[in-house]
């Protein structure tokens, strides 16, 4: 346990002295200040919260922000997890560290603990800075805020899990795209499902339920925008909303949790032995 | 207890490696005694470092058996007092050669003072540049720095692999000073390299790869054993050249294997009027011995 420590401190160290950490900050800045000001301009156009059209925008608006906040945190994340593994290989860094008294198993999980870590503490900087932004801006505050943060956080786990899978096997750069490129895959076959849904086309409605089998991160990202918006939407707004990307209808299952958890650890053993099995 | 002390620093038996398929390694087989030294040398290609990565379980050898410090080297537990430089040295750029330092002692799981780390860091030479990030070294410095992560953690067994490769002539003095120094102190070494001088001053044993084989292996004296004589002369006719056969020729001078009669051989020259102006005892180089058994094994 002690060496699996020392890998995840090893992690957040090497995430904090790469130029990583300063471009998140950057680009979560940028993001901030534009969500700031567009608040403030619905603020302005809608003059309070009294009218369900403003918590309609204000609820939108949060989650496509928040959204942004996922996509960088997946980003960040992916892009972390690939060269911390293969990059370590290609370059040789870990040839001295895998001689010493440690299993390989123990570094993989260090370094996963160190990016769950990494991941789940810029969710929660950026997601309460812009909740803070909201409630100075339109007086709104998210239902169920900590579950909402809790389940991004669990989709950056889910994501940057599947990049450390990648980087055992493929090299650094092509890890962190691919996952990427899964994750974005599954956030439009989601999209598309929820047309399905609207139209009532069952067979559409599947390519998104699949889809959220197979990666769970944009059913976790359903999950936590359900957390973020009013409940009281629902009612108001009736149907026509569903096909939106940025609102969802349902809260998601213990089954669907359970799921993920499943599927993040599987990935995980898969990872272990994969990197068990490699020439380093 | 009693037996871990009395296994062999390194015990493998038999060791196959093939990359797809290109045999590496071909059944290898050898042993290093505690606080022996030794030598590894063979041509590019030959599975030297391959040898060393599955004897450390970095590469998973296809047969074979490995046992380090008297335990399988399955049970990480066996490189708990292992020290490796590898052939591609490269530590976290984004630390310092300190905080390498203090990262590997804590992976090893031993205490080593601040101190000790110093002391490590300015026996390789980088005593000044203890804070620096290592993003920052020359080539050679980060070599340094790796004989220093090979030694920090007090190690019964140091495996080498080229460990001069990029050091400058005063480094490489260092690195022979070093070894000599583990020796004294008991500390089994496997050293692989291409400078022969190098293998031929510190290793008690040498063992010679090829084509993934052991081409031979021994001690110094058993490799060297052969001993020759080599002879100044003039006026040889051929009679006088069949008498010598074999040998080797550079100008006037022969060289011969050490006959049994050497006073014969002489008395015979000078009958056929040979002008003998120099006869003198002479030992193979470790190099042209290793160039001979490479010759001998296509
Ligand atoms: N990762 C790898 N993939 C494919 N082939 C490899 C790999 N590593 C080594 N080989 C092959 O195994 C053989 C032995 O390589 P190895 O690195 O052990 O040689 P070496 O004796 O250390 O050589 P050198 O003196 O150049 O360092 C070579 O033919 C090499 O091409
Ligand atoms: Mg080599």
């Amino acid at each position: 346990m002690r060496t699996v420590l020392t890998i995840a401190a090893l992690t957040l160290q090497e995430g904090s002295r790469r130029r990583v950490l300063r471009s998140l900050a950057v680009l979560t800045a940028v993001l901030l200040g534009l969500s700031a000001w567009g608040f403030s301009e619905i603020a302005a156009d809608y003059g309070g919260l009294t009218s369900g059209e403003a918590k309609v925008a204000g609820s939108t608006v949060l989650n496509l922000v928040m959204f942004g906040f996922s996509l960088i945190a997946a980003l960040g994340t992916a892009f972390l997890a690939g060269p911390t593994l293969s990059g370590e290989v290609e370059s040789g860094v870990a040839l001295a560290m895998m001689t010493r008294p440690i299993r390989r198993v123990q570094v993989l999980a260090g370094k996963w603990l160190g990016l769950v870590a990494f991941g789940a503490g810029f969710v929660t900087v950026a997601g309460v800075a812009q909740f803070v932004i909201v409630r100075v801006t339109v007086d709104y505050w998210p239902p169920h805020p900590v579950t909402g943060l809790l389940l991004l956080a669990g989709q950056t786990a889910a994501l940057l899990t599947l990049g450390l899978l990648f980087s055992t096997a493929i090299s650094p750069m092509a890890s962190g795209i691919v996952a990427v490129g899964l994750f974005g895959a599954t956030w439009i076959a989601g999209v598309v499902g929820s047309v399905g849904d609207a139209l009532g086309n069952p067979s559409v409605a599947m390519v998104g339920t699949v889809s959220r089998m197979l990666l769970p991160t944009d059913g976790l990202w359903r999950g936590a925008m359900n957390s973020f918006q009013d409940p009281a939407l629902l009612a108001q707004v009736g149907s026509g909303v569903e096909e939106s990307p940025f609102l969802s209808m349902q809260p998601l299952t213990w089954v669907y949790l359970v799921w993920a958890a499943v599927w993040t650890a599987l990935v995980l053993g898969l990872a272990a032995l994969s990197f068990q099995r490699r020439d380093l | 207890m009693g037996q871990v002390i009395d296994s062999p620093a390194v015990w493998a038996s038999n060791l196959r490696k093939r990359y797809k398929r290109r045999t590496a390694v071909d059944g290898v087989s050898f042993t290093v005694g505690r606080g022996e030294v030794l030598g590894l040398l063979g041509p590019n290609g030959a599975g030297k470092t391959s040898v060393i990565k599955m004897m450390l379980g970095l590469v998973r050898p296809d047969a074979g058996e490995v046992m380090l410090l008297g335990r399988p080297n399955t049970d990480p537990r066996s490189r708990q007092r292992v020290g490796y430089l590898p052939e591609l040295f490269r530590y976290q750029p984004w630390l310092s050669a300190d905080e390498v330092l203090r990262l590997h002692v804590r992976l090893a799981g031993v205490k080593v003072s601040g101190e000790d780390r110093r002391e490590t860091l300015a026996l390789v030479g980088l005593a000044d540049r203890a804070g620096d990030r290592v993003g920052g070294f020359s080539k050679g410095m980060q070599q340094r720095l790796g004989l220093a992560v090979a030694l920090v953690a007090g190690p019964d067994l140091v495996v080498l692999d080229e460990p001069t490769s990029a050091l400058d002539p005063l480094g490489r003095a260092d690195v022979r000073d070093l070894l000599l120094s583990l020796k004294d102190r008991g500390v089994a070494v496997l050293l692989n390299s291409h400078l022969i001088g190098e293998v031929e001053r510190v290793c008690d044993r040498v063992m010679i790869l090829d084509h993934g084989r052991v081409a031979a292996s021994g001690t110094l004296a058993e490799l060297l054993g052969r001993r020759s004589l080599r002879l100044h002369l003039t006026h040889v006719t051929p009679e006088a050249a069949a008498l010598l056969e074999p040998c080797e020729r550079e100008g006037d001078r022969y060289t011969i294997a050490l006959p049994d009669d050497v006073p014969a051989l002489v008395a015979g020259l000078v009958k056929l009027g040979v002008g003998v102006h120099a006869v003198e005892p002479a030992r193979v180089s470790l190099e042209e011995r290793l160039l001979d058994i490479l010759r001998e094994h296509p």
